[in-house]
């Protein structure tokens, strides 16, 4: 037993550093660090840039493209982005649906799609939940009737991510309404300029439009993009989310708004003091750094077992009830820390740039002005990806079998 | 970075599981724990036997020589079983106390004895009113011509009865609160001036305050040089705290696994009351407290050793907090949906959320260990 990286992880840790040393923009990097919003230029400059590295799949197998990265590598690379304030990786494409396109899709399919997520040419989003359909996926109604070489898709899907800048769209849809659920759905990729879907931001509590609504009526669909067989996608949908959990505590994300927060529990003043040296403050401080040490402990466990293969480690949602947790505790942390100077609520402030305009300096410190909206944004994290609620109905089924 | 246990780790834990499964089944427990001792010496004998007590005593000592990962490996075990005879207290923390000064005769001699189930030893450290702050010793030892002479009062000595030798710090120097000069003393338990109070501790182990008045022993007695022995005694008081997170993980984990069993078999409204969602989602979150203390109990044996004493005294407080705060949880919820029955003394449930109260109260509460880490994470 030992905690220390081995000698080629390490060195490979030194590779990562080095390329976002040279590769990461000053001005991306200070967005990331200041919590300010990225646009969609942002994050495919930075994965044509991963690419041009030969990083662009970074997990994925050799043969399609990828660097073949083990889960160790993975997590050392996103640990290292996050500290140094490199975009997060939008996982809608690398992380989703490649997977599903290597492990069931036809050659055609996988040379059509995958060399274009890899080069950042092409943004993916999600279309699985649905109005009425969240924690219950499998009762999704979006229906895909089958007419010559076409389905006709007619629904709606909801809470889709970044849709906005998305040239494709994977989705779940109903092609047997008369079987059991999970055996009716099938697993098929969209095209989303094609006529009938529309897209309607839905504004979120932080003033946020990351999320969408997306109609689909009588939309055209070649049988050619349809994963697998049909009526099998459900089985494809549990594969991709085994496929969502490499790194889903964010350990490294969570490093890094602890240092910050730190650095602005220094900067505040209480009493004349230093914010962090209260002892109530900086028990709360310590308190999730315990917590997030504890964390990233569990999940070395997890990445050790998967890399020998041994008995499986605690499992992934042990890992993201945790890390969604800790992520919570620190952004409300973030936000209390700046007491009265968090109450101004200024969308604008979310853009990098205003900030630095001085005709419209905010008005307390400029740290001060994202964090409540990131604190109301982070609650969505223990919402998506499967509730956390769902996520101990898993444990309590797959674990401990109750 | 893995976290397998080598062959090594893993037969000693086979070992100690097999045989305390064998031998040390919740009846045995509260037979012993009955008797007027509270420790069974055959169980002793037979654990020497097996080459447990020596795990950590030098090849030198007929010892093997090992350290923290081996008593992680089998401490877990001991909590399980709820093992009352002296493994921290005598096995682990006396011995890793004893083990800088092995070249002195009587130390080396004792450390054999110890490995081979012959002797135990305890260290009588903390001072009554210290509370846990390990520099606040108010014992005093004087020169008396050869030998020295002590005088002061030990605190909840754990296991101080069934020693045969106290391992007793004191002052030679200085004033409550200084680094320097602490010294160590082998004090025989039936030195004339030794007063044992002794009693049994909430989980049923025994303890007791320890009253020195004019205890003389010789100056071969002192280890080490005199007014130095502070780092030695901190060094085991470390080690020991990682054996006792170990110890509470292990009492978690028969916790976590009885309470499976109860919701599984216990029927209301016609079914096993382990269908009901609160209660299964209660469940999930005992087993992610339990893995998290797992995770910290490996991080408090891998720098309990650690000679960056700062480096050392961090995880060990992250560990010991964040033990102390699941062992809450995971204890007062077992024994909350046992229900009726957590509550009754006749099921081991409430036994070991009694160990677990206890280890929370020991070596510093988790509030203690959170000032700690946060006093030196500050920066």
């Amino acid at each position: 037993m030992r905690l220390e990286f081995t000698d080629e992880e390490l060195s490979f840790r030194e590779e990562v550093r080095d390329f976002l040393g040279k590769q990461l923009s000053a001005e991306i990097r200070d967005k990331v660090l200041n919590g300010y919003e990225l646009g969609r230029e942002d994050h495919l400059q930075w994965q044509r840039r991963l690419h041009e590295r030969g990083w662009g799949g970074m997990g994925w197998p050799v043969e399609f493209g990828g660097a073949g990265w083990n889960s160790v590598q993975q997590y050392i690379f996103e640990e290292e982005s996050a500290l140094a304030g490199a975009p997060r990786l939008i996982p809608f494409g690398t992380k989703m649906v490649a997977p599903v396109i290597m492990a069931f899709g036809t050659a055609a399919q996988q040379q059509r799609f995958l060399p274009k997520i890899s080069a950042g040419e092409e943004w993916w989003c999600q279309g699985y939940s649905e109005p009425g359909a969240g924690s219950d996926l499998a009762s999704l109604k979006t229906r895909a009737v089958r007419e010559g070489d076409h389905y006709i898709v007619d629904g709606q899907k909801t809470w889709n991510t970044l849709g906005q800048y998305a040239d494709w769209i994977f989705c779940l849809v109903r092609t047997d309404s008369q079987a059991k659920q999970q055996s009716g759905i099938t697993f098929i990729l969209i095209d989303m300029k094609s006529p009938g879907i529309t897209l309607r931001p839905i504004t979120l509590l932080d003033g946020g439009r990351e999320v969408n609504e997306v109609w689909f009526e009588n939309v055209r669909v070649p049988v050619e993009n349809r994963i697998g067989e049909e009526n099998r996608g459900w089985t494809y949908a549990k594969f991709l989310l085994g496929h969502e959990r490499t790194n889903i505590a964010g350990i490294g994300i969570a490093k890094r708004e602890l240092q910050r927060l730190k650095r602005v529990a220094a900067s505040e003043r209480l009493n004349g003091r230093p914010l962090i040296e209260d002892p109530l403050f900086a028990a709360q401080i310590a308190q999730v750094e315990i917590e997030l040490w504890a964390l990233e402990i569990t999940n070395l466990r997890v990445l050790s077992a998967e890399r020998r293969s041994a008995a499986a480690g605690p499992d992934a949602s042990i890992l993201k009830i945790r890390g969604t947790e800790i992520h919570q505790s620190i952004s409300e942390l973030l936000m209390r820390a700046v007491g009265p100077y968090a109450l101004p609520s200024r969308r604008e402030a979310m853009e990098a740039g205003w900030q630095f305009d001085p005709t419209r300096e905010p008005p307390g410190p400029r740290y001060a002005a994202t964090l409540a909206a990131a604190y109301f944004n982070q609650r969505k994290l223990s919402i998506f990806g499967g509730t956390n609620e769902i996520q101990k109905n898993i444990i309590a089924k797959m674990i401990v079998g109750l | 970075m893995n976290f397998d246990f080598s062959d090594e780790q893993r037969q000693l834990h086979d070992v100690v599981e097999r045989y305390l499964g064998e031998q040390y089944d919740f009846n045995r427990f509260k037979a012993i724990n009955g008797s007027a001792t509270g420790w069974d010496p055959t169980i002793w004998r037979a654990l020497a036997d097996l080459g447990v007590l020596g795990i950590t005593v030098p090849e030198e000592q007929g010892g093997l020589g090992f350290g923290p990962l081996e008593t992680l490996a089998m401490m877990g075990d001991c909590g399980r079983s709820l093992l009352l005879e002296p493994m921290l207290s005598s096995a682990v923390i006396a011995t890793a106390a004893l083990r800088p000064f092995a070249v002195q005769a009587l130390a080396g001699e004792l450390l054999s004895k110890m490995a081979a189930g012959e002797k135990i030893a305890v260290l009588a450290h903390f001072d009554s009113g210290a509370r846990f702050e390990s520099q606040f010793v108010t014992t005093r030892a004087v020169r008396a011509g050869a030998n020295y002479r002590l005088d002061g009062h030990k605190g909840v000595v754990m296991h101080a009865a069934a020693a045969d030798t106290l391992l007793v710090s004191a002052r030679t120097s200085g004033d409550t609160g200084d680094a320097q000069g602490v010294s160590l003393f082998l004090v025989p338990r039936t030195t004339p001036g030794v007063i044992l109070d002794s009693y049994a501790t909430v989980d049923g182990q025994r303890a007791a305050d320890v009253y020195l008045t004019g205890v003389e022993v010789g100056a071969g007695s002192r280890l080490g040089e005199e007014g130095r022995a502070l780092a030695a005694i901190e060094a085991a008081l470390d080690i020991g705290l990682a054996g006792l997170c170990a110890d509470a993980v292990g009492v978690m984990q028969a916790l976590l696994d009885a309470t499976i069993d109860y919701v599984r078999q216990r029927q209301q409204f016609g079914q096993p009351i382990g269908r009901f969602q609160a209660l299964q989602h209660r469940i999930a979150d005992m087993l992610v407290h339990l893995e998290q203390a797992r995770s910290m109990s490996y991080l408090a044996a891998l720098r309990c050793t650690d000679e960056d004493v700062g480096e050392r005294r961090k995880a060990l407080s992250a560990a010991k907090a964040v033990i102390g705060q699941a062992g809450r949880f995971v204890g007062q919820q077992a024994v909350q949906l046992h229900g009726g029955m957590g509550m009754t003394d006749e099921l081991k449930v409430s036994h070991l959320f009694k160990r677990l109260t206890a280890a929370q109260l020991m070596f510093g509460d988790s509030d203690a260990h959170l000032q700690r880490y946060a006093a030196l994470t500050r920066t």
